[in-house]
């Protein structure tokens, strides 16, 4: 999705007739996929299958009627809806707003480009639930849909925005300026002959805002706003009853399946376009003002305001206390620790997926990168039971190990590897690995002296995202991290389930500062990303 | 996807359910013997807070000499994972926050009966019936109102008159949430199935206010943007802790005695299976009905203690005039009617 992904995306198999990479890689695309990628590819998503097994095994020890008794309760039907109109909203407006915020730091002239690039990808390093709180300190009455819509688009947005300025820096201009030269105005022109070239990227991104916001609970539950998040979350804490939430649970699953095939259905049609970048305009300072609240809006909604919300607290708390550093280093040493194996792991899992993705189709191919995305779909605590579940029935010498705990991690965030990299592995040209193979290379050496090397920076993203994702989550780290190890996340949960929010300042504050170092250094992969091609 | 898809989408469920199937039995045979001598340290699962319970534990360990590895964890999801760690766990006492949870965990077999000088400790209706956990401290149910808009006096006394047209949309509840559930249980004991169902129907019918839990209920009422809701008594104390008495807009209302909406849930802490003859254990649940927890917990957590001979936290109605006599505890982990009340008016 970052680097010229319109390349990638012909690889999925558009009619097309010309000699041209996409035409090689569909030529691929109709041979049978190598068998240990697929073998590998089906290891990977049954990774990323368990916490369907498990929900399955719970669901169904209730019996029929139980799970017909759950679906059918009105307030059922109402989360679903929520969960699917709040996905939705968030969805669109993070893609409207994501790409003109990357159509203003690409295409205009903006003094401190680089700076504001990095700021706005600063919201990422925000969890949810710290967003909620930090504005409920400023506005204590929100609550419903309209609040939980704008702060999950606000921390979200960076998912649309950051690959849309990478595919942009590498899309055709000169399409454009036809257009304006042909009487269009700005915004037709750019519609006409820009968006196709950067929606795949865009719809990329939009993927992981639509699972975010499905799975989403810490927001809602703060905003009040009841979806099936909620539901799980009653379920477990009210009555213990592990059916009826999984019952809900596979509900989740299946809206997160409607939401991924509208994706793969949406990539399917892709034109391809000229790589040829433009430079950034000039315009005049009105102008240039007036596009600052577009690219000033999310991270002063999703990481100004609640800082600010935060930093209050901290001051009008009585009972702040003497910060525990050696605690509070401890807290940042397992957080990065457990991020960076997290990541790796992930990127591990996710590449035998996205490679065949990138190159291959069929209902095989359908099926494994489906499964792939559902751990981004679901809650983190039914993640958390599901390896539970799993490791005590599999491999209980690991249970509460710091492998079972990473191993979470991998499942609930290698979808976000999964996009990165089909897009990064389908950008490479065929041509470049069949010279390689004409030189004499096995498939294998091929691989890696030309698609590794090429598709680097898109695996790095893939990194850097699971990497902030995991440094955030919170129920799984609960479940499943070994007796007595503290990440910077349960810490500030162990102070704010106590009102100490004071106390929980800084580790609120380190926690958004810790995140925020991939974050910075994902607005720098995507540039060099960029250039590397 | 096309039609065939969900097929390939089966068979991969399929191989994953065979895997788990696989795996599965193994294991539940070669169990070791619990050991039934003390190792000097043992695994509490604590569903209350480090802030609040942690210095007990210290003082324990130190008088004892006994290692406590504790996981704190939210109860709800506590419970969830004892459940599904079943006697796997390793987990030898679980310290719980509301008695719902004890009661799952009990009706699924996963508690081992306390010794009677344990069990017994505490007075019948706060505690199990079966001796499978003993409850440690109370906890009031109360009503929290927005005290700059309102004096006590003005607030109605009864659970009944919260739910009347004049309190349409001004109510905060937390309906699922598991003390609002053992609430609505009680009511259900206490005034029979009819009188309940009225209830739950025309709080439903009144527009309240929906929350997550009691917290968020406090905060609100403290923000001055809810008028009144349900919650249990030691939240507010535990808030104003933080910021001072003084600067807490939200005030606490205690129902007329004997009303549901004024009955007594406790916490408490059972007996893992699998550490049944776990001395250490079983000195630390011993401890926490011992004269200076339930001190402790009067002090630092303004709770209710259970230990007969204990004085209630200062500033709040004594216990006995809090209890619902003909509410048996053991009652309440009947949730399952609960919820389908709750779930018919839409609630949850």
């Amino acid at each position: 999705m970052i680097v010229a992904p319109e390349l990638a995306s012909s690889a999925a198999g558009v009619p097309d007739a010309r000699p041209t990479p996409a035409a090689l890689s569909r030529l691929s695309a109709h041979r049978r996929p190598p068998l240990a990628l697929v073998v590998a590819a089906i290891v990977a998503a049954s990774a990323a299958a368990i916490p369907l097994v498990y929900l399955v095994v719970r669901s169904v020890e209730s019996g029929l009627p139980t799970i017909v008794e759950t679906l059918a309760r009105p307030r059922v039907l109402e989360y679903a809806a929520n969960s699917l109109g709040l996905a939705a909203a968030t969805t669109a407006s993070a893609l409207v707003l994501g790409t003109a915020v990357a159509f203003v730091l690409t295409r205009v002239r903006v003094p401190f480009a680089r700076t504001w690039l990095l700021i706005s990808a600063l919201p990422l390093a925000v969890p949810s639930y710290l967003a909620g709180y930090g504005w409920l300190v400023a506005q204590p009455g929100l609550n419903g849909f309209l609040p939980s819509w704008l702060l999950l688009t606000a921390v979200t947005v960076p998912y649309v925005s950051l690959p849309v300025a990478a595919a942009l820096r590498g899309a055709s201009g000169d399409l454009e300026g036809v257009a304006r030269t042909l009487g269009r105005g700005p915004l037709r022109a750019f519609i006409v002959a820009t968006w196709p070239s950067v929606r795949p990227a865009a719809i990329a991104g939009s993927l992981l805002v639509a699972l975010y916001a499905l799975s989403d609970f810490g927001l809602v539950a703060m905003m009040r706003f009841q979806t099936l998040t909620w539901g799980i979350n009653a379920a477990y804490s009210a009555s213990f009853d592990r059916a009826q939430a999984a019952t809900l649970a596979l509900l989740l699953v299946v809206l997160a399946l409607v939401v991924v095939t509208g994706e793969r259905a949406a990539r399917r049609q892709l034109p391809r376009a000229a790589a040829r970048a433009i430079a950034p305009r000039t315009v005049g300072r009105v102008t240039l003002l007036s596009f600052l609240p577009i690219v000033a809006a999310a991270p002063l909604v999703g990481v100004a305001i609640p800082m600010l919300g935060l930093l209050t607290r901290l001051l009008e708390a009585e009972t702040l206390r003497a910060i525990d550093a050696p605690r509070l280093l401890g807290a940042v040493g397992s957080t990065v620790g457990v991020a960076l194996a997290a990541a790796a792991l992930a990127v591990l899992l996710a590449l035998p997926i996205a490679a065949l993705a990138a190159r291959h189709r069929g209902r095989l191919v359908t099926a494994i990168e489906s499964v792939g995305y559902l751990g981004h779909a679901l809650p983190g605590i039914v993640v958390g039971l599901s390896l539970v579940f799993f490791a005590l029935a599999v491999v209980p010498v690991l249970y509460q190990s710091i492998a079972v705990l990473v191993f979470a991690y991998a499942v609930l965030f290698m979808p976000k590897a999964i996009g990165t990299m089909r897009a990064g592995l389908g950008d490479v040209p065929p041509r470049l690995i069949a010279v390689a193979r004409t030189l004499g290379d096995s498939p294998l050496r091929a691989w890696w002296r030309v698609t590794v090397p090429l598709a680097l920076p898109s695996i790095g993203i893939g990194a850097l995202l699971v990497a902030i994702a995991t440094m955030k989550e919170l129920p799984a780290t609960l479940l499943l991290r070994p007796t007595g190890v503290q990440t910077l996340a349960t810490e500030l949960w162990n102070r704010t389930v106590v009102f100490e929010f004071g106390a929980a300042a800084p580790y609120a504050a380190l926690l958004v500062l810790v995140a925020a170092v991939p974050a910075v250094i994902l607005s720098g992969v995507r540039s060099a990303a960029k250039e590397e091609l | 996807m096309r039609t065939t898809a969900p097929l390939s989408f089966l068979s991969l469920v399929t191989a994953g359910l065979l895997l788990a199937g696989c795996a599965a039995p193994a294991p539940t045979e070669s169990e070791p013997a619990p050991d039934s001598t003390a190792d000097g340290a043992f695994t509490l699962y604590s569903g209350r807070d480090e802030a609040l319970i942690q210095p007990l534990i210290d003082l324990f360990e130190e008088q004892t000499g006994i290692t406590v590895d504790v996981r704190y964890g939210n109860t709800a999801e506590l419970g969830a994972l004892l459940l599904e760690e079943g006697d796997r766990t390793p987990a030898d006492v679980f310290l719980s926050q509301d008695a719902g949870a004890l009661g799952a965990l009990s009706d699924a077999g996963l508690f081992a009966p306390l010794p009677d000088d344990i069990a017994g400790a505490v007075p019948a209706g706060f505690t199990s019936t079966d001796g499978t956990w003993v409850g440690v401290t109370g906890r009031a149910r109360v009503v929290v109102y927005d005290g700059e808009r309102f004096t006590a006096d003005e607030l109605p006394d009864t659970i009944d008159d919260y739910v009347t047209d004049e309190w349409n949309g001004r109510l905060g509840v937390a309906p699922g949430n598991a003390s609002f559930q053992s609430f609505v249980t009680a009511l259900r004991v206490l005034e029979g199935e009819d009188a309940a169902a009225e209830w739950v129907n025309s709080l439903a019918a009144n527009g309240p206010q929906l929350f997550e839990n009691n917290r968020a209920i406090l905060a609100a009422a403290n923000e001055g943007v809810l008028d009144a809701g349900l919650i249990n008594h030691y939240y507010w104390f535990a808030s104003a802790a933080e910021v001072g008495v003084d600067n807490m807009r939200a005030q606490l209302k205690f129902l007329t005695a004997g009303d549901a909406g004024s009955m007594v849930n406790v916490t408490g802490a059972g007996l893992l299976t699998s550490a049944a003859d776990d001395a250490d254990a079983l000195e630390f649940v011993r401890f926490l009905v011992s004269l200076e927890a339930q001190t402790y917990f009067v002090e630092q957590t303004y709770e209710y203690p259970l230990l007969p001979g204990v004085d209630a936290p200062a500033g709040l109605p004594s216990l006995d005039g809090l209890v619902n006599p003909e509410l048996d505890l053991s009652d309440l982990d009947d949730l399952a009617a609960t919820q389908r009340l709750l779930a018919d008016a839409g609630l949850i």
